[in-house]
């Protein structure tokens, strides 16, 4: 059990530099020059970013926007696919704090929470002292943000002065960024949804532009609801 | 588009943190007395998910922007490739989009 304050500053450094900064970096570069390439400012894509702090929801505000949804619904469709943020609040909080902690501040910390810190502090927490994994955490969010929004800055100022293929290539990064780490997501239950969806997204798109993402969700969402449920379960569903 | 006055822009974006913050927000507030594997969660996140799954499948299929001016053959085809990789290469996330991105510059340029 690590029970010292520099060892978890440490250990939060190692975990954090290295993979899931690099991927942020990365994604977060693509994320810049989509914005740029949207023609939309830089602290818009900053604020995203550092606001929404999810690649899905990112994408899903500025392609909407540009394909001229209306307000209201992009803001809808943003939250309905920032939904999984709640599930994973749940299970991590508890297991950050201390018992009986519930402090304010865990309102500003959750802002910071992302799919690396969740699977970093899942995987760390039981070999760190209770009173530390709040330290762990923090340092090992402030690293990933600190590199997502130096990647959206250097991807929204770095795209114009790109060749065009590779600038091309800096946006196809997205969708392909964007899949490649849902795919990783090991559920049985996520992926019917990812594969129904998919299909629906399409098609949705043709006939409605407007809402097509919710009606996606809607559609696609029950029908991959009702799917799990009749499909044979060879494994547990999350 | 980009007619629409700073402004609103700003607030479309502020909207969209308020309405991802909300999640975070009701995890922290009702961490201890919501059971998130019960059915109405698990249809939310089925909803999230086929939402997500359609998003991607628009972006490479019928993408809004500067992609629009590549073919779909290639779209496809780097995202095929990109995708296959990961698993080829055992999950591995970088080196699959590396490869994905690279075929796709190959390809366009």
């Amino acid at each position: 059990m690590i029970s010292d304050a520099r060892t978890v500053t440490r250990l939060a450094i190692r975990d954090a530099v290295g993979f899931p900064s690099i991927t942020l970096l990365a994604s977060m570069t693509g994320f810049g020059s989509l914005v740029h390439e949207s023609g939309l400012p830089l602290v818009m894509a900053i604020a995203a970013t550092a606001g929404i702090w999810g690649l899905p929801g990112q994408l899903a505000l500025v392609e909407m926007h540009v394909a001229g949804v209306s307000a209201f619904f992009v803001i809808l469709a943003v939250s309905l696919a920032n939904a999984r943020f709640l599930p994973m609040v749940v299970s991590f909080m508890p297991l950050m704090n201390r018992e009986g902690s519930r402090t304010r501040w865990n309102f500003a910390l959750v802002q910071m929470l992302s799919i690396n810190s969740w699977a970093a502090g899942l995987k760390r927490f039981p070999e760190i002292e209770r009173n530390f994994r709040r330290r762990y955490y923090i340092v090992f969010a402030v690293i990933c943000m600190s590199a997502g929004i130096l990647g959206t800055v250097i991807g929204y100022l770095g795209v114009g002065l790109m060749p065009r293929p590779i600038a091309l290539g800096l946006i196809f990064m997205n969708p392909l960024f964007f899949a490649v780490l849902l795919a990783g997501i090991q559920s049985r239950a996520s992926m019917i949804a990812l594969i129904v969806g998919a299909p629906l997204g399409v098609i949705f798109h043709l006939v409605t532009p407007d809402l097509d993402l919710l009606l996606t969700g809607a559609v696609g969402g029950t029908l991959a609801f009702w799917l799990n449920k009749r499909l044979p379960h060879r494994e547990s569903t999350q | 588009m980009t007619e629409l006055p700073g402004n609103a822009l700003a607030l479309l974006t502020l909207g969209a943190i308020a309405g991802t913050y909300i999640w975070r927000w009701a995890g922290v507030m009702f961490a201890a007395r919501v059971k998130s594997d019960g059915p109405v969660f698990q249809w939310v996140t089925f909803v999230s998910y086929a939402m997500l799954g359609g998003l991607i499948a628009r972006m490479v299929i019928l993408p809004i922007g500067p992609l629009m001016e590549t073919p779909l053959l290639f779209r496809a085809l780097a995202f095929v490739i990109g995708l296959g990789m990961f698993f080829a290469l055992g999950r591995r996330v970088l080196p699959a989009v590396f490869i994905g991105v690279a075929s796709f510059i190959f390809l366009v340029s």
